[in-house]
């Protein structure tokens, strides 16, 4: 029962690529599909490993890793938590390097917060208004106009909701935040792209600091940085760097050759190339990494809290304890605009600059713009001098709006319908039993039964077959070093979850992107729900799910699938949307009906960005086994949470370890070979 | 061209950041100099913790005149914070951090007792009370639960009883006694109390039976009603180590700590917090009005205060 829904699983995850050697469109009268099956030596060896591992498991009914082969990593991990404790006053590395950067991240952090505070509200919003109507090119054109009125609607928003004051704090760490990710990023990015060897040594390094869930390192931090601002700056440029660095080397990469060519016939030194031609030519790159460091930073908000950071993320967690849903919300909402507010700021000021790229700027408008900004500066000033003078220190009371209780009575009522109260289909609770007990169990059952052996072998041939044997030798080694963790058993169901998880999310994905792709109206309608699934901390929905489905495994994978989802949906509908026309107009002139155009040209055509879904979806599903952990999805999950809460390092940091050794097996099973896009 | 009008943004950029910079020391002076007695309290995530700290602030920003940052951050980070000084004080201690607590409090000295609370915290095995009138002699001797393993039964626990267990940072052993007493049941961690809360008022809603690590003080006592199991007897250090435990919980005097430093000045404040000292019923109608009635912390301190002026009264110092 076991062990075939797993293969079933690990089979259509790699079909693509092996179908990929007869040709991309496989037509149905194909000779003899067992002739075609028998001469490909790739899709044999599958069988054969799926059989060693169904055969195996019910064999030996218990696969665990052997004792033997096991070290003890937990020993040595408290004798450095000892050693911090104790040293962290008095040993030099603290004194004359982690101190000088807390210390640096703590008074940017404390001169920006009290430079906002010190501006008061109405100093914010003007000058917030102003700043983003610069950014999108300080005139009437629509694009600054929308902007400045998006950050206007994002700050009055703010207040009306009753959280400035949580809003500034948070405002603060962010830009803080993403400051320094944005040039940490930008500047590994830069030695990745100009040199191959950096981009070796680099990549790995990325791939950790991405699928690497922050819990686990929170810990560490504390004990290095204390607890407060410096330890969740720090915490949130480790996890928000990466994309941009990755874009920027990609970027860089990709520069036109011919340009470059042409620089340096007219030339141009390696610096002069790299700053009037490589940089520019990738700025769009780094605007989209830029971007997505943003997306990332917020993510962080609520995580950055529970080391003492405050702000929205303290506002979030506090109001769970009370289970005020509503509060939580608003709190959400709040991280949402926020993260709106920034995006669309950087993302004008992206579009400018192309503009100016491509079709120059007058004199006049750029003194204008230089004048505007002065402008801005100088009102910075003013309004830090007097502006608590004006209009006093706090969101005046009489504006503001509460709805949080009946946001609560609102989804009590939902909730307690949807759960059980659905005649004949009997609600979610049955459902998630039903998802329990006749995908979950039986799928952790088969993987704790299969021996390790059996295991490895899969995981080898599959990566054997959709990437090189590197993949192979990569996913072996990933999981040996669980094993050598002593962390087997907790991992299988951490895996039998991350499996089903994606499972669901790549049927809910492609069927939502299908539908995006193919009807205007429900992509319109999905893109702002999209864009708030993405941004709303996960944190928000999580009590909604517990009383959806109850506190188990099943709450876990709904909100992962939450989460995970929206990526695949729209990686899915863009590459369905971004098949060739030409394609499509040849199908429809040869009389296909929309079904066949969809299954026969569309799916086929768009098995590129398929696969990047997938991609994305592990990356994604793996991201969530923490915040899984906190609703009852139990093993490597809860590890971390109890390893944090507990201020045990021995426990929470292998365990992360173990999550980042599934998420980089389960990327390299589900990335063939030169097809590498991330983000 | 080009390279020129990055030039100039640059400069704009940076003039922005200079200004940001001396506008913000400036700020700064001024922040810290009216600042020196601001008092930081550690906040742990449960509603009970924010009872304490909302009357604490209200009374010593109203009476003593002091400015009061309640920080939300739980236990084993407060300890932290307690020891580095970026909090004063944490006013409801469970015990839950023994080793921390030894660390800070005995070898380095960086953080002192601030006397009990007065709130007496007791945790234990509980059941619905729909449940134990049902079964009243599960409720005598915990092992009769055996008997009846099969009601606790779901999903997630398969052929066993399942066992609600605790969030992560709280001071458990259940794991270890359902173990060591042979116990039919799974215990299954809750991923965090708010996770937890929910779903025994899930449960609860629902009339199901189930088994659960709980504990008192707690607001939701007043909307669910529990009946604990009799677990045996708790003796001094008997749950050490947990792997050995055969006993149930102490009965815990919630404690108060406090920075080293913030103590021994004995300002007005120090002064406040030491005196602090209030029963289970006064915590847990201030913390019913924050999570039962959905009040803003700052007014059901308010109400409490307006209504009690003979029990705090005793906390402000004399002059």
């Amino acid at each position: 029962m076991s062990s075939p829904t797993l293969t079933k699983d690990e089979t259509t995850q790699s079909s693509p690529p092996s179908s990929g050697s007869s040709g991309p469109r496989t037509t149905p009268e194909a000779p003899s599909a067992l002739a075609r099956f028998a001469a490909n030596p790739k899709a044999l060896a599958l069988v054969v490993a799926a059989l060693v591992v169904i055969v195996s498991g019910l064999v030996s009914g218990d696969g665990t890793w052997p004792h033997s082969l096991t070290a003890d990593v937990k020993s040595p991990l408290n004798d450095l938590d000892n050693w911090l404790v104790d040293n962290r006053d008095t040993h030099w590395i603290f004194l004359y390097f982690l101190l000088h950067l807390s210390n640096t991240a703590q008074v940017c952090y404390d001169t920006l917060l009290s430079l906002l505070e010190s501006m008061s509200y109405v100093g914010v919003i003007v000058v917030g208004t102003l700043i983003a109507w610069a950014a999108g090119g300080a005139d009437l054109s629509r694009r600054a106009l929308r902007t400045g009125g998006t950050a206007l609607a994002v700050f009055v928003v703010c207040g009306v909701l009753d959280v400035w004051e949580p809003t500034m704090e948070t405002l603060a760490l962010m830009i803080v935040a993403v400051v320094f990710s944005a040039l940490l990023g930008g500047l590994l990015g830069l030695a990745s792209g100009l040199s191959d060897r950096c981009e070796k040594i680099l990549r790995p390094v990325f791939d950790t600091m991405q699928v690497m869930p922050a819990f686990a390192y929170l810990l560490p931090l504390i004990l290095m940085f204390d607890i407060g601002v410096p330890s969740a700056l720090i915490a949130t440029v480790i996890y928000a760097a990466p994309p941009m660095a990755r874009l920027t080397s990609l970027g860089l990469r990709q520069a036109d050759p011919t340009a470059l060519e042409a620089a340096t016939s007219l030339g141009a030194d390696a610096r002069q190339r790299l700053l009037t031609a490589r940089l520019p030519l990738a700025r769009k790159q780094m605007m989209l990494g830029l971007n997505q460091t943003i997306m990332m930073c917020l993510s962080m908000v609520v995580l950055a809290s529970l080391i003492g950071a405050g702000g929205l993320g303290s506002e979030v967690y506090e109001a769970l304890g009370a289970l005020k849903i509503g509060d939580a919300l608003v709190a959400g909402i709040a991280v949402v605009l926020l993260a709106v507010l920034l995006d669309r700021t950087t993302a004008a000021a992206g579009e400018r600059l192309d503009d100016v790229a491509t079709s120059g700027i007058s004199r006049t408008v750029e003194r204008l713009r230089l004048a505007v900004w002065g402008g801005i500066v100088v009102l910075i000033g003013v309004f830090a001098a007097v502006g608590t003078a004006i209009a006093g220190n706090e969101w005046p009371e009489g504006w503001v709006v509460d709805f949080s209780n009946s946001v609560d009575t609102a989804v009590d009522w939902f909730t307690d319908h949807l759960g059980s109260g659905i005649p004949v289909l009997g609600g979610t609770i049955t459902w998630a039993q039903g998802f329990t007990e006749y995908v979950l169990n039986p799928l952790r059952d088969g993987l704790l039964a299969t021996p390790w052996w059996g295991l490895a072998l899969l995981v080898a041939v599959i990566g054997w077959i959709v990437g090189t044997w590197r993949a192979a030798l990569t996913g072996v080694i990933c999981l040996a070093l669980i094993g050598w963790m002593r962390l087997w058993d907790v991992a299988m169901d951490t895996l039998s979850q991350v499996l089903a998880g994606l499972f669901l999310t790549i049927i809910v994905g492609v069927l939502v992107g299908i539908l995006c792709a193919r009807v205007q109206r429900v992509d319109r309608i999905m893109r702002p729900v999209l864009d708030t699934m993405q941004t709303m901390p996960q944190f928000v929905y999580l009590i909604p799910v517990i009383a959806l489905v109850g506190q188990n495994r099943t709450g876990g994978i709904l909100a992962a699938v939450i989460y995970a989802a929206p990526a695949v949906i729209r990686i899915t509908a863009q590459g369905l949307r971004t098949v060739d026309p030409a394609a499509m107009e040849a199908s429809t002139s040869l009389g296909a009906t929309g079904k066949q155009q969809l299954f026969g040209v569309q799916l086929p055509l768009a098995r590129k960005s398929m696969l990047v879904a997938l991609n994305q979806g592990v990356v994604l599903v793996l991201s969530m086994v923490v915040i899984a952990g906190l609703i009852g999805g139990g093993a490597l999950g809860y590890m971390v949470v109890q390893g944090l809460s507990k201020g045990d390092l021995s426990q929470g940091f292998p365990a992360g370890i173990a999550i980042v050794c599934l998420g980089i097996m389960l990327d390299r099973l589900s990335q063939p070979v030169g097809k590498r896009v991330r983000d | 061209m080009r390279m020129k009008r990055i030039g100039t943004i640059g400069v704009a950029g940076a003039g922005i950041l200079g200004v940001l910079a001396l506008t913000g020391c400036a700020a700064d002076t001024k922040a810290s100099g009216g600042g020196d007695d601001k008092v930081v309290l550690a906040e742990p995530s449960w509603v009970g913790a924010t009872a304490n700290a909302a009357v604490v602030k209200k009374l010593l920003e109203d009476e003593l005149d002091v400015k009061v940052e309640a920080k939300q951050m739980d236990e084993p980070v407060a300890f932290d914070a307690l020891n580095s000084g970026k909090a004063d004080a944490i006013l409801e201690d469970w015990h839950g951090v023994p080793k921390k607590e030894k660390l800070y409090v005995e070898k380095k000295k960086t953080v002192v007792s601030g006397g009990d609370l007065g709130v007496v915290g007791h945790i234990g095995w509980f059941v619905p009370k729909y449940w134990a009138d049902k079964h009243p002699d599960a409720v005598k001797d915990f092992k009769k639960l055996n008997k009846y393993y099969k009601d606790f039964r779901t999903s997630e626990s398969g052929k066993l009883g399942h066992f609600i267990g605790a969030a992560p940072s709280y001071s458990q052993h259940d794991k270890e006694l359902i173990k060591n007493f042979d116990m039919k049941f799974k215990h299954i961690p809750s991923g965090a109390e708010a996770a937890q809360l929910k779903e025994l008022k899930r449960l609860y809603d629902a009339k199901k039976p189930f088994l659960t690590y709980w504990w008192e003080p707690q607001w939701m006592n007043e909307k669910i009603d529990m009946v604990e199991v009799k677990l045996p007897k708790h003796t001094p250090g008997c749950e050490v180590p947990a792997s050995k435990a055969k006993c149930g919980y102490e009965t815990n005097q919630l404690e108060k700590f406090l920075n080293a430093d913030f103590a021994k000045s004995n300002s007005k404040a120090a002064q406040f917090i030491k005196n602090f000292h209030w029963s289970t019923e006064d915590q847990n109608e201030v913390a019913g009005m924050i999570a039962g009635e959905k009040m803003d912390p700052e007014d059901a301190a308010a109400k409490w205060i307006k209504e009690n002026k003979s029990k705090w009264e005793k906390w402000i110092p004399k002059k």
